[in-house]
């Protein structure tokens, strides 16, 4: 290439960096948000959260493309097949919700321990660090997607994990990202003041960081290994991530309701005591059939039973304190979000999970859509709701802490966001319930699991219809997802009425 | 009277709530270890890799009440005697081929996984390989060119060509074959196998 066609790929590239900063600056004009309301960790917090919005999309798109699949097996094969969209859909899950997480904790960092963040600049710098290496990761998933059977295509392109299927080095990288992020948490709080809040997410935190190591090992006996990985799996998402929860609720509640922090805090130790009493050796429902002792069946499934409890405990929780502040609060979709979050989180995680974690009746159920079910409206119901409701609290400070109480302008909007998505996500789980019971009954019972009898269930007219429901419902969860992003960005937008102060009552 | 009650109490809770972890997580550290050694490679549970040499069934124990794996006389696999490093070998390139294929996300195996296509875990007994002397030369053909030796059972979802090298699709069916004969607590339930006579 000669000097003049390099000058003429410069100014092409200069015109485009003008227009995409021309873009950003009209799209920043427009949705008129004061970046001056927030805090330094507030900032940190609301790029956790922007992020965590866009791999939310992420995850809803490349589950329609899965569940499309489901229907016409043969749409987009060998160019993005199921296993590529079903890993790019659970995992775009587990991370937006890691960083959901993240900006939630950094949110209240610092009104929490009373002082500024003790390293903001290194909490930037693993916030681009993560974001990039998030974004290489989709990228192999997408365009190089497997390699051979070698060491090298665990390190570098994907492990065949589910859930945890980044690659080996990604997940060197997301422990150091973790570490700094603790480091933010206890430092801060040990240069300010310390509480109850701050001491079970500092316990919670060195729990979640330490157990994803015990997922980063190969390991050639296979019981070996999906006993470790339910160790990062189960232990996340049934333990640490509940408890995480229960923080930032517990949190939520004085800040929305203004409960009294003494009665908030002893709720938590509750919570947490029920949590981990039941989630911790609840761990043996995944026990059951991978090769593990005859005991598991045994404690797996008392453990796990008892596993709704804590959740019953947070709705009395919120639903009591609502009640008694009479539901006064200047943020009304945050808080019908909470709401959302305690019966989503007590009917997703716990009336689901427990239908089919004795073992008597999992002997059937595993491995069917009947865990499709429970994982859709347990992993919405406590954790992304949760999240949504912070994006409210958030969105309602960068604008200055506007009214969002009753008599808001558009209110529509967040009301018919909040509704299609619970709508959406529950009939999604309804119609994979009924594929699941009649794989349970077809495949497993009658036809004893073989090849013949998962494609004989899988071939049946109720099987097949409750594929296109799913997917029905997949859109309307996905419309109540482009409803919720535009009353995010212009909710509270020319809203002159202060929020009033929440005080302890 | 005002005072709070000691079960009703901060400290009270906080106190419950340290010792319930402390003594869950006690408990779990204790049965780890006992489960890993009781599913090591070469225990009763989980047998050695060189099981591969063997003949491999699964039958209802009608003591038990439940279906356990029956290993047998010798049945080798390509014609070949493995030793027992030789057996690891073949079964680790074949379990990792099945982690770097990303099988998981649309197979089961011992029923985790995705729900997109049959389970793994007695793929090596299923009848769907029509007989015993067909089933290794079926079985590295599909895993090799799957499109072409589709096995669709009428719902028309193929597996895509994950080029899979002869070596691989060998390791893959020695790993299959030693999974098979894991004892997994009688999942899955009423399984008739490649050997059950109809």
């Amino acid at each position: 290439m000669n000097t003049s066609g390099l000058n003429e790929a410069a100014q092409k590239a200069a015109a485009l960096c003008e227009k995409s900063r021309a873009c950003v600056n009209d799209f920043k004009a427009w949705v008129q948000l004061d970046s001056r309301n927030l805090s330094d960790g507030q900032q940190l917090a609301v790029k956790y959260f922007i992020v965590a919005v866009i791999l939310f999309f992420a995850q809803i798109l490349f589950g329609l493309l899965a569940a499309t699949q489901f229907i016409f097996p043969g749409f987009l094969y060998e160019i993005l097949d199921f296993s590529v969209n079903r890993m790019i859909h659970i995992n775009a899950m587990i991370v937006w919700m890691l960083y959901g997480f993240i900006g939630c904790v950094y949110w209240f960092l610092e009104e929490e321990s009373g002082t500024e963040i003790v390293g903001l600049k290194l909490g930037n710098i693993a916030f681009w660090v993560l974001t990039a290496a998030v974004t290489l990761v989709v990228l192999v998933y997408l365009l190089v997607q497997i390699g051979p059977g070698k060491d090298s295509s665990l390190w570098f392109i994907n492990e065949g994990r589910e859930y945890i299927e980044a690659p080996r080095w990604a997940d060197i990288g997301i422990v150091v990202v973790m570490l700094i992020f603790f480091y933010n948490v206890v430092a801060t709080f040990s240069k300010g003041k310390w509480s109850g809040i701050a001491g079970v997410l500092t316990l919670d935190l060195v729990a979640l960081a330490g157990l994803y190591t015990a997922g980063m090992f190969y390991m050639t006996n296979i019981t070996h290994e999906q006993y470790w990985w339910w160790w990062v799996i189960h232990l996340w998402v049934e333990a640490t991530w509940e408890v995480l929860v229960g923080v930032i609720m517990a949190w939520s509640l004085m800040k929305l309701l203004g409960v009294r922090r003494k009665i908030v805090q002893t709720w938590l130790y509750i919570e947490v005591a029920l949590m981990f009493g039941s989630g911790i050796l609840g761990l043996g429902h995944h026990y059951f059939w991978i090769g593990t002792p005859e005991y598991w069946l045994t404690i797996g499934g008392f453990f796990s039973a008892l596993e709704p409890i804590p959740l019953v405990a947070m709705v009395v929780h919120a639903v009591y304190d609502s009640g008694s502040h009479a539901l006064k609060s200047g943020n009304h979709p945050a808080l019908a979000w909470i709401i959302a979050q305690a019966f989503g989180n007590f009917f997703g995680a716990g009336v689901w999970g427990f239908m089919h974690t004795l073992p008597q009746i999992n002997l059937y159920t595993h491995g069917t859509q009947w865990s499709a079910s429970h994982g859709h409206l347990a992993f919405f119901g406590a954790y992304a709701t949760i999240n949504i409701a912070f994006f409210y609290l958030a969105i309602q400070h960068w604008r200055g802490d506007v009214w969002m109480g009753g008599g808001s302008q558009n209110a529509w909007r967040w009301k018919w966001a909040l509704g299609l998505l619970n709508g959406g996500v529950l009939g999604m789980t309804i119609a994979l319930l009924i594929a699941g019971y009649e794989q349970s009954f077809i495949e497993r019972a009658v036809e004893g699991s073989t090849w013949g009898g998962y494609f004989t269930a899988q071939n049946h007219p109720s099987f097949q219809s409750a594929m296109i429901w799913r997917l029905f419902f997949g859109g309307m969860t996905f419309a109540g997802f482009i409803l919720l992003v535009w009353d995010l960005l212009t909710i509270g937008k020319g809203e002159t009425r202060k929020a009033p102060e929440i005080i302890e009552s | 009277m005002n005072e709070t009650p000691l079960w009703a109490s901060e400290s009270f809770w906080k106190k419950t709530a340290i010792w319930v972890t402390a003594g869950s997580f006690l408990i779990l550290v204790v049965l780890t270890m006992d489960s890993l050694s009781k599913t090591s490679a070469g225990s009763k549970r989980v047998p050695a890799y060189s099981v591969i040499n063997k003949k491999i069934d699964y039958q209802y124990d009608k003591e038990l009440h439940k279906f356990m794996p029956v290993i047998g006389e010798t049945e080798l696999l390509f014609g070949k005697e493995y030793s027992e490093e030789e057996a690891r070998q073949l079964v680790d390139l074949g379990k990792k081929t099945t982690q770097a294929k990303n099988c998981m996300n649309c197979h089961t195996l011992l029923g985790n996984g995705a729900y997109y296509a049959p389970d793994l875990t007695k793929a090596w007994l299923d009848k769907g390989w029509i007989s015993k002397e067909m089933r290794e030369d079926m079985m590295v053909k599909f895993l090799m060119d799957p499109e072409n030796n589709a096995r669709t059972y009428g719902s028309n979802r193929k597996m895509p060509n994950l080029k899979i090298t002869e070596q691989e699709a060998k390791g893959v069916i020695a790993f299959l074959k030693w999974m098979s004969s894991i004892d997994t607590n009688g999942f899955p339930y009423n399984f008739k196998t490649i050997n059950a006579e109809e």
